[in-house]
């Protein structure tokens, strides 16, 4: 990867973590509504993956969906726009921080139902399969989605069918407060792709060299292959589940010792260490995420309410 | 005009939507090798091959999901529920994505989606396979809900409703795919959202749809013999409801009925007879009445099954009822 590339994945991983630090405060201020979940910790995750695309590959996430959105090109502007609700965000306020889209970004949402875009990602697959292209659907997804029927559903759809779908399970540790063995049979879970003879790998999420690598690969195999594959990314949330998660079922010192990798801190680390990029350079990035979001909160907090006439409007096309 | 059966309609209706438009394609259990379970779907597998006629594993979720995804980006799938009974499984799919998706992203895509699903009783499969459960599917926003009553308009519904570019569930009942009726030569469109009056009356209304207009014609028949004439308004679609013609006949007729074959308890009837008084009070002149299901699952003995739903007799007498 060139310079430049590696420099604007430590731009997008910045940007999201203060998208979100900002995101928290208006929240916490009552200016943002709703249920929203925060991405903080897993930016590594996303960043990685979506630089392996290609702009025709589409992205399908579930509800912690801010990051991903910014990783496909969705403004901040944009982005802050939707959790205010404003007329200016891509859903025109009616989605909000579950429900991020953008079509034109190749990025089909934000669904907010565990596990129920999953056979919705096989659908797209089955779209691109029948128009008889090549373009791959991510389907990004936690572990806790792992345990729902919809995911053993679409899996199977999508060994059967040969759709070139690749299955990115975010293992966070945790479905809202039930750690992964309380919760599923398997720890490790990309062993239930190997009951679909699936080919599948795991890989460190707080790392983005190695999700990007892992996904470029995974990538290319499910183009040429015309068959699906099963990433396992582990990795961590630093925050709650959502914005009102006591978190009791996870211990602080546990939670410090994963900040201790944080995935921005890595990543800076490497850049350093591979003298990739001077302290001043990262410096100068930061600076300019902290002046595009600041810009960001101003846009969105000066944009309009949706009108009121758009409560009727898009519920049907005819 | 020849008359064809229901079957042959909507198998005619599905045959020349495909051949028009290649972006149109079926997937279902059993839709392909097996020719459709009901066999409105026999000969397609051979005519179009797998890639437009696709069997799927027995997982509701996936075929309506799948469907809605292919939907997203453009293609124009028919998805079938072998049972609308198995909607059930599938219910977060149709109320929860497809009627809401395109809302919730603020109108980024279109959902040019049908979801042809079998409902009714009579056939005695017991209760989980034999429910009309097709008010709660009418309840939310951002669907359609069409179900025919005749081969004419279930040709020219399926049509219209693969042409739109919204989801729409096309309920058609279990014992009607051998009724014939006159079906119009060449191309049959039917706009999506209007009911019809299919049996002109002056002493009082029925409103129905689907199998209740089969059981109201023949209840209107025997009405008639003895100096009653009843006018029978078809919804034929229930979300959007088009309740023009309702309102036109029952300021008419000022006497009404409702004949659904679902449950009486929040159901079709539930929702005409609350628009009616609320929308032309001043023209009732008897309590509006409403012939529907017994409030029981349906069970398998025959005797049992035909005495919890609706029959002609039941019509009658309601009808009578509201003239008195």
């Amino acid at each position: 990867m060139k310079k430049e590339q590696l420099l604007d994945l430590y731009y997008q991983m910045v940007l999201i973590r203060r998208v979100e630090e900002r995101g928290a405060e208006l929240y916490q201020a009552g200016k943002i509504g709703g249920f929203m979940h925060l991405y903080i910790g897993q930016e590594a995750v996303s960043t990685g993956l979506i630089a392996a695309r290609e702009p025709r590959d589409r992205v399908i996430t579930a509800y912690r969906d801010h990051g991903v959105a910014l990783n496909c090109g969705i403004s901040a502007n944009q982005v802050m726009a939707e959790l205010l609700g404003k007329a200016t965000g891509m859903s025109k306020g009616k989605g909000g921080s579950m429900h991020m889209a953008s079509v034109e970004k190749n990025m089909w949402g934000g669904h907010a139902i565990v596990g129920g875009h999953i056979p919705i990602a096989a659908g797209l697959a089955l779209g691109d399969q029948y128009a008889g292209n090549d373009n791959v659907t991510i389907c990004m997804f936690g572990d806790g989605a792992t345990n729902i029927g919809y995911f053993h559903e679409g899996l199977n759809l999508s060994k059967v069918w040969g759709l070139r779908v690749l299955w990115v399970c975010e293992n966070n540790q945790y479905g809202m407060g039930t750690s992964v063995e309380r919760a599923s049979a398997v720890d490790e879970i990309r062993q239930k792709a190997e009951g679909y003879r699936m080919k599948n790998a795991a890989v460190n999420g707080m790392d983005v060299m190695a999700v990007y690598e892992a996904a470029k690969e995974a990538i290319a195999y499910v183009r040429t292959e015309s068959q699906p594959y099963f990433l396992e990314v582990n990795t961590y949330r630093f925050r709650g589940h959502s914005m009102g998660d006591p978190e009791r079922y996870r211990k602080a010192e546990e939670v410090k010792k994963w900040q201790e990798n944080d995935p921005i801190g890595i990543f800076n680390k490497y850049l350093l260490d591979k003298k990739i990029a001077s302290r001043k350079a990262l410096d100068e990035i930061e600076a300019r995420v902290e002046e595009e979001v600041q810009k960001a909160v101003e846009f969105a907090e000066a944009s309009p309410e949706p009108a009121l006439e758009e409560l009727f409007t898009d519920v049907y096309a005819e | 005009m020849t008359k064809i059966t229901m079957r042959e309609a909507i198998s005619q209706a599905l045959m020349e939507e495909m051949d028009r438009d290649p972006a149109v394609f079926i997937l279902g259990e059993e839709v392909g090798v097996w020719g459709g379970t009901y066999a409105v779907t026999k000969g397609f597998y051979d005519k179009y091959g797998p890639q437009r006629v696709k069997d799927t594993p027995i997982a509701e979720n996936a075929i309506i999901g799948a469907a809605i995804g292919a939907a997203m980006v453009g293609q124009r799938p028919v998805a079938e529920l072998m049972t609308i009974n198995f909607a059930f499984s599938a219910m977060d799919y149709i109320v929860n994505q497809a009627a809401k998706l395109r809302y919730m992203f603020g109108g980024q895509f279109t959902l040019p989606l049908v979801i042809r699903a079998v409902g009714g009783g009579g056939r005695q499969l017991g209760a989980t396979h034999s429910q009309t459960p097709d008010a709660i599917f009418a309840h939310f926003p951002g669907l359609k809900v069409v179900s025919p009553g005749t081969p004419a308009d279930a040709k020219g519904l399926l049509k219209s409703a693969i042409r739109s570019n919204d989801p729409i569930l096309f309920i058609e009942h279990a014992t009607m795919y051998q009724v014939r009726g006159e079906v119009p030569e060449g191309e049959v469109l039917i706009p999506i959202g209007k009911s019809k009056v299919q049996r002109e009356g002056s002493d009082l209304t029925i409103v129905t749809y689907c199998k209740g207009l089969e059981l109201s014609m023949k209840a209107a028949d025997e009405l008639a013999k003895e100096g009653i004439e009843a006018e029978i308004v078809d919804l034929r679609t229930l979300r959007p409801l088009d309740m023009e013609p309702v309102l036109e006949s029952f300021k008419k007729t000022n006497r009404a009925i409702v004949v659904e074959e679902g449950w009486k308890s929040y159901g079709v009837g539930a929702e005409i007879v609350s628009r009616i008084y609320e929308e032309a009070f001043d023209y009732v002149d008897a309590p509006i009445l409403r012939v529907a299901q017994k409030e029981v699952p349906l069970p398998y003995n025959r005797t049992l099954e035909q005495a919890a739903l609706p029959q002609v007799p039941d019509i009658i007498a309601a009808a009578k009822e509201v003239l008195k």
